[in-house]
């Protein structure tokens, strides 16, 4: 029987010919990942459970990004674990300071994840990295801990949900509307357990931001991982980057799936998910007025240069509503120095926006850009739950890039076709 | 594996950020992470809850991000174990790495509210109410792999007695 791409590279990751949904496999893991959160944990338990050396210097990535710049004394502690750790062990990968990004844009950036590989991250948007042809996906610090010691993880082979994309994109409209599209008819667990495989003629015309940031999301709906067949565009992507070789997998023409999703993208206009579930979506036409007091552009969703330059455009010569927020962070260092070279911070701070360092930052209700009680927020990122990005009583409004810097200029969620002589820069 | 305890009950999508919000997970001390669990969904839940208390909860529980802070915080809460109808990926996975008993029952949500008894034998697989007509409920089969996870009491253990 045919083979998914999931399954291929999961098959390939173990001394069987085959692997099929349901089979509890142990796989050899090419990259594991730590953060600030999740590694001291896994980090403890290493150590307690007698680890004296990781499996491969090489392929342990330890990332300060979600409270740093270390905002209290408890990150600071949390982050000294790690740092002490990648000393001892002399981790290749060890990013802090001017070195660090959000994990899930460095990772792809710097050539560290590639196409074929098996991936694990304690984060849940590991997923992300689907979009090169790997498979990532998100796991707990326990068995980051185990994946250190051993360098494989057991996994149950999940079933794959196909999604063929066909027909042409809306003016605006990017990846952040088509999965957060999906994520609203299919639920926030409409895919759990399973992969989603994103195919069909559309796929051609998605840039490699827009397809990170459609894999990125797929935990969004439950899901496992998200994949992308590799192409021309992943190609052109990994070839300068690539620190390692790396193997493109298609899915067999027999491969087997629980079940087949045909989206038509012409039909699908920027998207907003409504608090508190990203699946609470409506078409930007049928928001309605909603007054907003903050917009926050950046994450591991929506925070790279394709995103930052969709926003300037939107920003250049505006100014952003009174009593407006507008906090932009670059995710990583070189699409900070690149957004400044490129004249953007210009348009950013002529706006009256705060520009912050590469951190997850607000996404996450940590640092730079906290919600008050009854404050209401629209963001680039991926969740929208409950006191996500602050006080359990605020609201966060999830879109793109162009929907939230006009959202910004407006004062209340807009389209950028409201902003006349809005343009791509 | 017997528990009998009063359950809190939640509802559909309990997301980690409810078990565990994020202004607190600049930590991971277990009884810090406790005394904040499920803060934002039910304020009076740490101060109340009792060690062998049990959570019941509708589909996708532990929904969203991967912080294993939030089975830990459930733990050292002194849960004895989460009753749903379904969880969501990484938080099952999580939960039998580091020990805390999860059981998946599609038919207790509707029979019980706040502040019940209920007993759950993992072993035979049921679960009863009691107070209520008797009737044993199933519990979903855990696969022979995940109860050996169990028995040797998590991930790291288990690998340790590996050969
Ligand atoms: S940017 Fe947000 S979603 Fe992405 S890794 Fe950081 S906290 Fe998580």
């Amino acid at each position: 029987m045919g083979m998914t791409i999931t399954e291929k590279i999961l098959a390939a990751h173990t001394d069987l010919e085959e692997v099929h949904p349901g089979m509890l496999i142990n796989a050899r893991v090419d990259i594991a990942l730590g953060h600030d959160v999740t590694a001291p944990i896994a980090i403890a338990e290493f150590k307690k459970s007698g680890g004296r050396k990781v499996f491969d210097r090489g392929r342990v990535v330890l990332v300060a990004d979600h409270f740093t710049p270390n905002k209290d004394i408890k990150s600071a502690q949390q982050v000294k674990i790690m740092r002490d750790f990648a000393r001892e062990h002399k981790l290749a990968h060890y990013y802090e300071g001017g070195k660090a990004g959000v994990c899930h844009v460095l990772l792809p950036e710097q050539g560290i994840v590639l196409p074929g590989d098996l991936i694990i991250g304690a984060d849940s948007h590991t997923c992300t990295y689907g979009a090169l042809g790997a498979f990532a996906t998100g796991v707990g610090s326990t068995d980051l801990a185990a994946a250190m010691l051993t360098g494989e993880l057991w996994f149950r082979v999940p079933e794959t949900i196909k999604i063929v994309l066909t027909g042409k994109l809306n003016k605006w409209v990017g990846g952040k509307d088509l999965i957060l599209a999906i994520i609203g008819r299919i639920g926030v667990d409409g895919a759990t357990y399973q992969a989603m495989e994103f195919t069909g003629e559309t796929v051609g015309d998605l840039s490699m931001a827009d397809r990170f940031t459609m894999a990125n999301m797929v935990i969004e709906a439950g899901a496992k991982n998200g994949i992308f067949a590799p192409d021309a565009v992943t190609e052109e992507y990994v070839k300068y980057r690539a620190e390692r070789d790396y193997t493109f997998y298609f899915p067999d023409p027999d491969a087997h799936y629980a079940r087949v999703l045909e989206i038509d993208v012409s039909q699908i206009e920027p998207q907003v998910a409504f608090p508190h579930l990203p699946s609470h979506v409506k078409g930007l036409s049928r928001v309605g007025s909603v007054k907003i007091d903050q917009v926050f552009i950046g994450s591991c969703t929506n925070g790279r240069m394709e995103d930052l330059r969709l926003a300037a455009g939107i920003l250049k010569g505006r100014e952003v509503a009174p009593y407006v927020r507008l906090v932009v962070i670059p995710t990583t260092p070189e699409i900070y120095r690149t957004a400044l070279a490129e004249g953007l911070f210009d348009i950013f701070l002529a706006a009256g926006a705060v520009i912050g360092p590469p951190t997850c930052g607000p996404c996450l209700g940590g640092h730079m850009g906290i919600l008050a009680d009854g404050e209401r927020a629209v963001a680039t990122t991926n969740r929208n739950f409950v006191g996500r990005m602050g006080h359990p009583g605020s609201e966060v409004y999830l879109a793109n890039p162009a929907v939230a810097a006009a959202s910004a200029v407006l004062g209340r969620i807009a389209g950028p076709d409201e902003i006349k002589g809005a343009h791509k820069l | 594996m017997k528990y009998t305890g009063k359950i809190w009950k939640f509802g559909d999508h309990v997301n980690t950020d409810l078990i565990i919000p994020a202004r607190y997970i600049n930590s991971s001390d277990p009884d810090y992470l406790a005394a904040h669990c499920m803060e934002d969904a039910d304020p009076d839940f740490a101060k109340q809850v009792r060690p062998g208390d049990i959570i019941v909860a509708g589909d996708n529980f532990g929904c969203g991000s991967s912080r294993e802070h939030a089975p830990i915080a459930i733990k050292a809460a002194g849960i004895a174990g989460v009753v749903a109808r379904s969880f969501a990926r990484i938080f099952y996975r999580s939960a039998f790495n580091m020990g805390l008993p999860i059981f998946e029952a599609r038919d207790l949500y509707d029979l019980v509210r706040d502040g019940d008894i209920i007993e759950v034998d993992g072993n035979a697989g049921t679960i009863t109410i009691p107070g209520q007509e008797p009737r044993q409920l199933k519990i979903e089969p855990i696969p022979p792999f995940m109860q050996e996870l169990i028995a040797a009491g998590g991930l790291l253990a288990y690998l340790k007695k590996r050969p």
